[in-house]
């Protein structure tokens, strides 16, 4: 790899630490009782109101409907993805240390698997969330669930669900997209000096 | 037909024919001559007070509930009614005055006072203006100052006035809320004692109080100046150039002590009392003044226990006006005033000399030349009384009958109510001190108000016209009617009547300022972690209920939407139940109510992270439902639960329960 590709690596990677401080995932709520908002932000390490009593208040709310109550310490995930995080920084970072394009590959492939999978399990969990309800609830409406979107905007009852990446989930995606750019045009770098190298080549002008 | 019948057919014809000419031109000349009544109903003062859906007013304005005892609170320009302040009367509504936290708000060294008759609220300042953290207010009748809480919209203190009755020149505030006043309309023997009626004159006293209102919680009687046994009216603090002085206006000089509307007439001049505060904090600091034993009571509401904390003090400073010189002078003023305004440049002094036909303007700087040049027409009991011709700077001519108050626009002229002839004049403040308008105002208008009209910088815009006689201004409503408030823009050169608007109890006097000095700072709820009221109970594991002889604690919580505990059993006849209920929820606008069957007190009105107390004495055995009266969600109406109550000495064991 060359320097400049060392140092968007180290860079990315770096930029990881944003999710250290900023949560990654936002669901906020719209209701006409709800003028000003209610909302979550999902952490790498935790769940907060996006006001300070908001995540009691969407519990409470939630009970009508026989939604369980989001305890963010019950969550296995919340005590797990930091380190994640803290592994795929310092993979990166020896990546970038090393130069090794094969380091690069590992690095894109694990980070890669780890947000699919992260993906799948946040829609695990909103499935279970919206589907997995009391049959004591006091609302039962047949043929309603309360998945909030995946990704996106969505209408349950009153309330319309947004969901979307917050600043650390942007930035958690930046880095990715830009580990995978780095590879694209490593492998085509790569491959264009092996093709030359194999004398495949025919353009006659001197390389610099 | 005799000649003499037709001669007297045709007379009673003309005679006809004239009077309805008559009637038809007095009707034209009515039209004519009162623009102001059509102006009112123009598209234009439509659009002018209209606030659409889901749009603010541009000033809070808080009016004072006269006999109600509370505060009520209007949006301005639309005249909406957005709250009443509960703060001398008990109020079932939410509980003030009836639960145990806030029933110690009341006490006085009368004992439990449920009522009071508010007149002028006051709002703190700093540099002169209005600053949005607290309103004041006067009771009058038992006297006391309350402080409210303009985060809250709730009183918070109360400060009783000792040797005094009849606190009516209150709370009238300093420049920088360092002092309020509260001046005596009744004079009495102070210290008060068994004598004759008959022997007012010379014994009976008056007192002006200074009070200390800017630290919240330690509000108290600074030092108190005995003066002469007239009737201290009203009261505005100096600014700018007479920053350190107050006015006081008086009537009855006669002294008087029976039939005063006649007998409190009949001097052509009472006085206004300037009293330089900065001169009397010298003498008490000289050791001017002296302790006297005496009893009043300071009622607090601790924000952490979320209780009312009463305590009795026995002693006050007292200065005898004539143990301190240069400290308070009267100026002598026509026919006994009302009103005393200071305008925004402090150096006039208008009076609203009730009976007189004129308004008089005393001249700040006059009056202190007069006293350098003592020019005294005389002295009372050590106070000298300053020539009137030394000190007016001015007289308005025909202000209309019967002149009350006055208020300021800031831009160099003033408006006055008077009471008789039912109208509002504004005049120059300044050389040649003439009329330049005047708008009737339905009807008999006593104060009146313009935001921040009393302070050193007003907004102006509006005027709110206080009248005081209602009659036919709005549907009917039998022989009690709502008072009519009125809103006149002041904008232009011309005063325009824009609204009226009805008020509840009898708004005296208002105030105003603009939404955004408070909309920014509202409490929306109580951090429950905050909450250290001693019964309460912040979880729902923690919910209990105990017993204590004959006294029953239950510690109960509301969320929505259920109780817990919602069934109790094991309560019997004869005990004192103490609910104390703690409201879960953080967010806003979520009160919970609790009510209960044949409690004799209130409801309980608890805000999200409070805890409140009701005391029910079950009288029979039976099974008694309480339920929340505050529509709180989709399921309000399952909010409730069941006392069990047995005969005395029953073997039910005490048991609750939710949810089982």
């Amino acid at each position: 790899m060359t320097s400049l590709y060392r140092i968007t690596l180290a860079v990315a990677s770096l930029a990881l630490l944003v999710a250290y401080v900023a949560p990654i995932w936002s669901i906020s709520l719209e209701a006409p009782q709800y003028p000003e908002g209610i909302g979550m932000y999902i952490w790498i390490n935790q769940i907060t109101g996006q006001k300070p009593h908001d995540l009691q208040n969407i519990n409470g709310l939630n009970h009508y409907i026989g939604m369980k109550a989001i305890t963010p310490e019950t969550i296995t995930e919340l005590k797990v993805i930091p380190w994640v995080i803290a592994f795929l920084i310092g993979l990166g970072l020896v990546a970038a240390a090393t130069g090794k394009p094969v380091m690069l590959g590992i690095w894109v492939g694990l980070f890669l698997t780890c947000t699919v999978a992260g993906l799948i399990d946040f829609h695990l969990w909103e499935y279970d969330y919206g589907h997995n309800l009391d049959p004591t609830a006091a609302i039962k409406i047949p043929g309603m669930h309360y998945q909030p979107p995946f990704i996106g905007t969505k209408k349950l009852l009153n309330f319309t669900a947004h969901s979307w990446p917050a600043l650390g989930g942007w930035i958690a995606f930046s880095s990715l997209l830009t580990g995978i750019v780095l590879l694209i045009s490593q492998i085509r770098t790569s491959a264009s000096a092996r093709s030359q190298k194999n004398g495949i080549h025919s353009d006659p002008r001197p390389h610099e | 037909m005799k000649p003499n019948t037709m001669l007297s057919i045709l007379t009673n014809r003309f005679l006809a024919g004239c009077g309805l000419l008559l009637l038809l031109s007095g009707m034209f000349f009515f039209a004519c001559q009162n623009p102001g009544l059509r102006d009112g109903f123009s598209d234009d003062a439509a659009r002018q007070v209209y606030v659409p859906p889901g749009e603010y007013d541009e000033f809070y304005s808080f009016f004072s509930g006269g006999f109600s005892g509370n505060l009520t609170v209007y949006g301005l320009p639309s005249g909406r009614h957005l709250k009443d302040v509960p703060v001398f009367s008990q109020f079932p509504e939410n509980g003030w005055g009836y639960t145990e936290e806030t029933r110690p708000m009341l006490n006085t060294s009368y004992g439990f006072v449920p009522w009071d008759d508010a007149h002028h609220p006051e709002l703190s300042m700093t540099d002169g203006v209005p600053d949005g953290r607290w309103i004041f207010i006067n009771a009058n009748n038992t006297p006391r100052v309350a402080r409210v809480d303009l985060t809250t919209f709730a009183t918070e203190e109360i400060i009783e006035i000792p040797n005094s009755a009849g606190n009516h020149g209150s709370p009238f505030i300093t420049p920088n809320s360092e002092y309020l006043v509260a001046s005596t309309r009744f004079s009495i023997p102070i210290p008060q004692r068994d004598m004759a009626i008959s022997d007012y004159a010379g014994n009976f006293r008056g007192s002006l109080s200074f009070i200390h209102a800017n630290t919240p919680g330690e509000m108290d009687v600074a030092f108190q100046i005995l003066v002469p046994g007239f009737n201290y009216d009203l009261a505005h603090a100096g600014k700018g150039p007479s920053f350190g002085w107050m006015f006081f206006t008086s009537y009855n000089s006669e002294e008087a002590h029976t039939l005063l509307e006649v007998n409190a007439s009949q001097n052509d001049k009472d006085f206004i009392a300037a009293v330089n505060w900065q001169r009397a904090e010298q003498c008490v600091a000289d050791g001017n003044a002296r302790q006297m034993d005496t009893r009043y009571f300071h009622n607090h509401m601790d924000r952490a226990t979320q209780s009312a904390v009463s305590t009795e003090k026995t002693s006050v400073t007292v200065l005898e006006a004539a143990d301190c010189d240069q400290m308070v002078y009267y100026l002598p003023t026509p026919k006994s005033p009302h009103g005393v305004d200071v305008d925004p440049t402090g150096q006039y002094i208008v009076a609203g000399g009730k009976l007189a036909t004129v308004i008089p303007v005393h001249s700040f700087d006059k009056m202190m030349q007069a006293i350098a040049d003592e020019a005294y027409e005389t002295t009372i009991e050590g106070i000298p009384v300053l020539q009137y011709e030394a000190i007016i700077a001015g007289e308005v001519e025909n202000p209309g009958l019967g002149p009350l108050h006055t208020e300021f626009d800031g831009q160099g002229f003033a408006y006055t109510t008077a009471f008789i002839s039912s109208e509002i004049v504004k005049w120059r403040v300044a050389e040649p001190w003439d009329v330049v308008d005047r708008i009737p105002v339905f009807y008999s208008v006593g104060h009146l108000m313009i935001p921040g009209g009393d302070s050193q910088n007003p907004w102006g815009k509006y005027l709110v016209a206080m009248n005081k006689i209602t009659k036919d201004r709005y549907l009917p409503t039998g022989p009690e009617l709502a008072h009519a408030a009125q809103l006149i823009d002041i904008s232009g050169d011309k005063m325009r009547m824009l609204l009226d608007f009805p008020t509840m109890g009898e708004p005296h006097y208002a105030q105003a300022l603009p939404a955004e000095l408070i909309m920014d700072n509202q409490v929306q709820f109580f951090p429950i972690e905050e909450n250290e009221h001693p019964f309460a109970t912040k979880s729902e594991a923690q919910t209990r209920v105990e017993r204590d002889g004959n006294t029953v604690h239950v510690y109960m919580t509301s969320i929505r939407t259920h109780f817990a505990p919602d069934n109790i059993e094991g309560v019997q006849v004869g005990d004192e139940v103490f609910f104390h209920v703690t409201n879960l929820e953080q967010d806003w606008d979520v009160p919970h109510g609790f009510a209960i069957i044949g409690a004799n007190n209130s409801e309980l009105l608890i805000m999200p992270g409070e805890t409140r107390t009701l005391k029910w004495t079950p009288r029979g055995e039976g099974v008694y439902p309480f339920y929340c009266t505050d529509f709180c969600s989709a399921l309000h109406q399952e909010m409730q639960g069941y006392v069990r109550v047995s005969p005395r000495g029953s073997d039910v064991p005490l048991s609750y329960a939710t949810g089982n």
